[in-house]
């Protein structure tokens, strides 16, 4: 297990409880199962405590943990048929971004979404879920195959924002976020998504211009990362506790102003500590997301997508 | 202290300082270093007249020479949410709007209007870099999405300038929706059959490129203004090498296929003419009958109609 800094006091107990039963096991006879069972019972209360009461620079960890289920993860449980297609017929393909066909409770469907990888070599191959142009580029390809053959459109977020890098640049960036998030306003096949870990800027709008979007209970979804705005606003990087405040970019604040639809509940202690269970509430929210978006129409899907963005913004938050 | 140094003295101070000469005559070209005369300066739309750099303009100064006459309606703009997350940073939001309004004199990013250029009617938007970095929020959203309802209940073309640091920080995750909320605005016009005409002016960076800047029937930029997403800075802290001279800047992009044209300010007008001409089907425009462009020393803010009818 990963602990992030403010588990600390949390990595103390459950070290002791596991120290305490390595002895047992050296010495025989010695008990010490109720001792270090009462520890595991002050280390789920401590756990408890701790999660209910995140912070959202505490979520930003929590959302970018590197045990949480990617969505690699997320595919290879929910779906049955995988069929991963690659490129953007143009330049390469970008393995920051998975797409493919694939089965959903029977139903054919488009997956598209950022893979952040899970150890060293995977996270340099996929660039640490940091898209180029050509991610964006085969997701349009993709958009377009699913509204040719009436597929809907699953997407999961999980990005610390697209690539800054000189070919990245070179090769139209801009463009081709731009032209993501406008196919996603075009296309008349229902487009849900869910921000799995890090929703990061443009990078994230650019899948997530969707019919219906969920976010997982303690991921972030914002314009720019708490330690850029911490550099730009507060002009120093460390001041990200007091940005990610501010931006509130926390799943509760989205759903309060209206950007999102619906929180997919984490179990105690994170994504991380359940990993098989968060996996299936989110196939639960894509199932229920997709019945809301049954039986309408192209048009009508066009249009309600339009209609949600347009509408955007006419929430603040209490003061 | 005596009466020397407490009277007299600041007496004689003030004596000179009156002769001295008002700050604003003058203007250094940030390029060359040239000393440019205001009213030369303005004559040449902020366009340095010895190296040609081009000099931030204000969508006001923009639309008077544009505009046939410098005749334009304002559109109006429906007002948002004001400070909708309660954003705190070393400032408040609400005092940061103040001091970009009192600095400016306008009330937001973005100004939109109507009007004829050479005898073509259009709408045009533009972006105003001077306020808060041109940073586009709920209200310059709203103003693009309103700049397009009014084209397409006019059938006319639109014309954009964008200049824009990004998105505005400080409305958090609703400024990060002007993304898809503006380029719906685009799709409006796409189903109208209108064009839509961007120029990109310096700078024009983050999630205002990665949406309604970019997706122009005609992209149109002014030399050497910056166009990116990521900008060098932080492309230079994540790939740790220098980059390329020109690097992001209008010309670059342009031979790397992101561009259509590359246009000085002073041909901008007579160009736009023609493309929004070609595109309506219209016939070539009779330039010389037409009555000159105001310079823009002598521009007087118009009246601001609401949503009137456009100048005949």
């Amino acid at each position: 297990m990963n602990y992030l800094d403010f588990e600390k006091p949390l990595a103390e107990i459950e070290g002791k409880a596991e120290e305490l039963r390595a002895l047992a096991r050296q010495n025989e006879g010695m008990n010490v199962e109720a001792e270090a069972a009462a520890l595991d019972r002050k280390a789920g209360d401590l756990l408890r405590q701790l999660y209910k009461g995140l912070t959202p620079w505490q979520k930003c960890q929590v959302a970018r943990h590197p045990d949480r289920p990617h969505c690699r993860d997320y595919i290879e449980a929910l779906f049955t048929e995988w069929t991963p297609l690659a490129g953007d017929r143009n330049f390469a393909d970008d393995h920051a971004v998975m797409g493919g066909l694939a089965r959903f409770e029977d139903r054919p469907v488009v997956v598209i979404g950022h893979e952040k990888g899970h150890d060293t070599k995977s996270r340099i191959e996929r660039n640490f879920g940091m898209a180029r142009p050509e991610g964006y580029r085969k997701a349009i390809r993709l958009m377009d195959l699913a509204d040719r053959f009436g597929l809907p459109v699953i997407t999961l977020i999980d990005t610390p924002g697209a690539y800054p890098g000189k070919g990245a640049e070179e090769r139209g960036q801009a463009e081709a976020i731009a032209r993501s998030t406008q196919k996603c306003l075009q296309i008349g096949v229902p487009i849900v998504s869910v921000v799995i870990g890090e929703g990061g800027s443009g990078g994230a709008v650019a899948f997530a211009t969707a019919n219906r979007i969920a976010m997982l209970e303690h991921s972030i979804y914002s314009v720019i990362s708490p330690e850029g705005c911490a550099s730009i606003l507060w002009k120093d990087a460390e001041k990200m506790r007091e940005a990610a405040e501010a931006l509130r970019l926390t799943a509760q604040d989205l759903e309060k102003l209206g950007v999102i639809d619906r929180i997919v509940p984490e179990p105690v202690g994170g994504a991380q500590r359940g990993r098989e269970a968060t996996v299936k509430a989110v196939g639960g929210a894509i199932k229920a997301m997709l019945k809301e978006l049954s039986g309408m129409d192209r048009k009508a899907l066009i249009a309600e997508r339009r209609k949600k963005f347009l509408g955007m913004g006419q929430k603040g938050l209490a003061a | 202290m005596n009466w020397i140094t407490n009277y007299v003295r600041p007496k004689i101070n003030s004596l000179f300082s009156r002769r001295e000469i008002p700050e604003n005559l003058w203007t250094k070209c940030p390029e060359c270093g040239q000393m440019l005369f205001h009213r030369e300066l303005a004559e040449n739309l902020n366009v340095c007249t010895a190296c040609d750099h081009h000099m931030a303009i204000s969508p006001r100064q923009r639309f008077t020479a544009l505009f046939d006459g410098g005749v334009f309606t304002e559109v109006k703009v429906p007002e948002p949410l004001a400070d909708p997350l309660h954003f705190r940073d070393q400032k408040r939001y609400p005092e940061r709007m103040k001091a970009a309004q009192k600095a400016t004199g306008e009330k937001e990013a973005m100004l939109v209007a109507e009007g004829e250029i050479g005898r073509t009617p259009i709408v045009a938007a533009a972006q105003d870099f001077s306020f808060m970095g041109g940073s586009m929020g709920m209200y310059v959203g709203n103003a693009v999405i309103a700049a397009a309802e009014r084209a397409v209940k006019l059938k006319r073309p639109l014309i954009l300038f964008s200049a824009a640091g990004g998105a505005r920080m400080q409305e958090g995750i609703l400024s990060l929706m002007q993304m898809p909320r503006t380029t719906v605005a685009v799709e409006m016009l796409r189903e109208a059959g209108l064009p839509y005409i961007v120029v990109l002016t310096h700078p024009t960076t983050g999630g205002v490129t990665a949406s309604y800047a970019m997706l122009g029937d005609v992209q149109i930029a002014e030399p050497n203004a910056l166009i990116c997403f990521a900008g060098p800075r932080v492309i230079e802290q994540t790939i740790r090498e220098k980059l390329p001279e020109g690097f992001q800047r209008a010309e670059y992009l342009l031979d790397h296929g992101m561009l259509d044209r590359v246009t000085h300010r002073r041909k901008l007008r007579e160009e736009l003419i023609v493309i929004v001409r070609l595109l309506t089907g219209k016939s070539p425009a009779v330039l010389a009958d037409l009555p000159p462009p105001k310079p823009v020393a002598e521009a007087r803010a118009p009246v601001p109609a609401e949503g009137g009818d456009a100048p005949a």
